[in-house]
């Protein structure tokens, strides 16, 4: 078990690495170093920047050395916590992102939340009672959610909440609370906006997930085990629920890897439909005006939060399921 | 003419036919049987049908801006005349000059007929070294302004319709592309790392993990932002395309991989190789016809999540951008809810988008069910 955490760990070091590498290309895509992006957007809004000035700057991010030199300078700042200044805002990188990467993250994790607890109960609904009307109707609003891009379903959303009840739905806070400091009654606001985008994102992964565990608890069902189980008189709800499907949670261990990337993913583009205020929308900003520090470092920080969460709700797993703790043996 | 005796013979022989049959042919005979897949199968082919025809099907030029003609409400087709006799005919538009801004906008008109015709001349478009001015339907009496939007028209009064066919065309070839890129990588690698194994297996596994565990959305925003903006929209769109392909593979090389490993244990296998066949032989004789149909289905399942990708790219303004046309980039209009709620037609390219995913996923999923013919 301990070398399957170390190569776990090890993994989640190599894809960080990987992850650091192409925020670094993204950063230096753009034609032309970005002291020069930077003099251009000073002399855009007016100011001068010296020629002394110019190569101090190249000098402090190794501009004239190659380019393993700039990746190896940039990463030991951004260790220490330096992640640049973004050139649109005039600001550190950190001090522009502030709360909305911790938004986007409460949002990627309230998803993750409503997926499961929807998934496991339809899916041993839909198997247990199969072919039954209950069984249509989620197989047919999971097919909407398998089909329907999640950036769609917002548009929709918004469209018919403004069409039907004369509401704007987006937003993570009421306008009175936007620009106050955190108190109890700003958290309380959060709560109430947080459920509608946190379905919306919830809806595709959660339509996958109730299919397989359709299929395979409905696999277990068929079993001699079930059988016997029932013969011996045990009630249905314990013939269910006590084995069958213990034995059919294997999706959820298994698929929660790639579950809380891929919801990491949906968040960008769903808040920008919705304009959440977390990361995404600051991303594509920064993005369209090549603001590259700060583009670079949110792909950065993205990343590396979605693979601390992957290996964080690995470990949860191992924890709760005791046939993965002896597979890894 | 029609024997009795050629009946029998037919009987008798189907049992042989089903012992001497092809794999594939197995697969589409228990695909068949499928339904819903079949339904898709028939709505995909149509979809693809109608991007090939994209140009003859449009009403208008695509590109053509007109301010005037903003925002127009589809028009419907009347069918039939007054008199009940088959003449389809929409209504004609009118100028209106707004005394304030002094600017012409045209409305709906319906004292006036304007009568279809099939077959009709137009702007002239080209594919592939072919040219042409023939469309399906064109207008027999037009007036100054008027035009035939069958799904209405944007801001910049281009007819959407017009547009979907186009975009249509772009999206669905994108999907194709990228997964064929995403297929060879998926093949080439997961077939080395299969056919090797060892710490090449070792490696392509990882790499897998790694490339599957990476946030994908903000990492294709960022390489798509990067591509120059005076690149031609060709070039832009191999680009994407190609962007959208090196973080799908993944899953196509998993499937190679198991289906290699698990047939390379079969008793075919091993009769083949004790016959003396040569590897490559034994790869493209024996195995490759075994798992065809699961690749298959894996692909079929892989290009809605591509063509999803590029609608997503480009819906944010970071994909193809204009005057290419494709779902995403038409959907990019309807993203202001003030716009939608003055113009919900604007949303209409989420239609296809949501039809062509579903029969994909359908399709996909009565490949693999028909997949396993022995099963």
């Amino acid at each position: 078990m301990i070398t399957f955490l170390v190569r776990r760990f090890l993994l989640a070091i190599v894809t960080i690495w990987m992850i650091s590498v192409l925020s670094f290309v993204i950063i230096q895509l753009p034609p032309g170093d970005f002291v020069d992006t930077y003099i251009a957007q000073m002399a855009a809004s007016g100011s001068q920047v010296s020629a002394e000035a110019a190569n101090a700057m190249r000098q402090l991010y190794g501009l004239d050395r190659p380019m393993y030199v700039q990746y190896g300078k940039w990463i030991v700042r951004v260790v220490q916590g330096d992640f640049g200044e973004s050139m649109e805002w005039r600001r550190p990188v950190m001090e522009v992102i502030g709360d909305r990467l911790w938004l986007t993250l409460l949002l990627s994790f309230s998803a993750l939340i409503i997926t499961w607890g929807l998934a496991l109960p339809i899916g041993i609904y839909s198997a247990v009672r199969q072919y039954s009307f209950g069984d249509y109707a989620f197989t047919l609003v999971g097919f909407i959610g398998i089909a329907v891009p999640n950036f769609l379903l917002a548009l929709g959303v918004m469209y018919f909440a403004f069409r039907w009840f004369g509401a704007s739905v987006g937003g993570l806070f009421s306008a009175e609370y936007t620009l106050l400091p955190w108190s109890m009654g700003k958290v309380w606001d959060l709560m109430r906006h947080l459920p509608l985008p946190a379905v919306i994102l919830a809806l595709g992964g959660t339509a996958q997930l109730v299919r397989i565990m359709r299929a395979n608890l409905l696999d277990e069902l068929r079993r001699p085990y079930v059988v016997t189980a029932r013969a011996k008189g045990l009630t249905e709800r314990r013939v269910i629920l006590k084995y069958p499907v213990r034995a059919a949670l294997n999706p959820f261990a298994s698929n929660i890897a790639y579950l809380f990337p891929y919801l990491v993913s949906g968040s960008v583009i769903i808040s920008i439909v919705l304009g959440l205020p977390t990361v995404g929308p600051l991303l594509v900003e920064s993005l369209i005006s090549q603001d590259m520090f700060l583009a670079g470092t949110i792909v950065l920080l993205l990343g590396v939060l979605t693979v601390a969460g992957t290996f964080i709700s690995d470990l949860v797993l191992m924890w709760v399921d005791p046939r993965l703790r002896r597979q890894m043996d | 003419m029609r024997f009795p005796f050629m009946r029998r013979r037919r009987a008798a022989s189907a049992a042989e036919r089903y012992a001497t049959a092809t794999q594939l042919q197995l697969t589409w005979w228990r695909f068949r049987r499928h339904r819903l897949a079949m339904i898709s199968l028939v709505v995909l082919v149509l979809a693809y049908g109608m991007a090939i025809m994209a140009d003859f099907l449009t009403t208008t030029d695509p590109h053509d801006t007109n301010a005037a003609t903003s925002y127009i409400a589809p028009q419907a087709i009347h069918w039939h005349d007054d008199d009940g006799s088959f003449r389809p005919y929409i209504y004609g538009l009118k100028g209106v000059r707004d005394l304030r801004t002094f600017k012409l906008n045209y409305t709906v008109d319906t004292s006036r007929k304007v009568y279809l015709q099939f077959l009709a001349h137009n702007y002239t478009w080209s594919v592939l070294g072919f040219r042409s001015d023939l469309h399906l339907v064109g207008l027999r009496n037009p007036q100054r302004g008027d035009g035939i939007y069958l799904l209405g028209t944007d801001q910049l009064g281009r007819d959407l319709w017009s547009r979907l066919m186009v975009a249509t065309r772009v999206s669905l070839f994108i999907g194709l592309t990228g997964v064929s890129i995403s297929l060879f990588l998926g093949i080439v690698l997961g077939g080395i790392s299969a056919i090797y194994g060892g710490w090449v297996d070792l490696i392509v596994q990882r790499l897998i993990e790694v490339v599957r565990s990476m946030p994908t959305i903000p990492l294709w925003l960022g390489l798509a932002a990067a591509l120059p903006s005076s690149w031609s929209v060709t070039q832009i769109y191999f680009a994407i395309t190609i962007i959208i392909s090196l973080l799908a593979w993944t899953d196509l090389a998993r499937v190679v991989r198991g289906k290699f490993l698990s047939l390379r244990e079969e008793d075919f296998v091993l009769a083949a190789e004790l016959a003396g066949a040569s590897q490559a032989r034994i790869i493209f004789r024996h195995m490759l016809p075994s798992f065809a149909s699961h690749i298959i289905a894996a692909v079929s399942l892989a290009l809605p999540a591509m063509i999803i990708s590029e609608t997503s790219l480009s819906f944010l303004g970071l994909g193809l951008r204009p005057p290419a046309i494709s779902w995403g980039v038409l959907l990019q209009d309807a993203q202001n809810i003030q716009t939608l709620a003055l113009a919900p037609w604007l949303l209409s390219a989420a239609v296809p988008v949501i039809f062509v995913i579903l029969a994909f996923n359908f399709l996909g999923d009565g490949l693999r069910d028909a997949a396993d013919p022995y099963g």
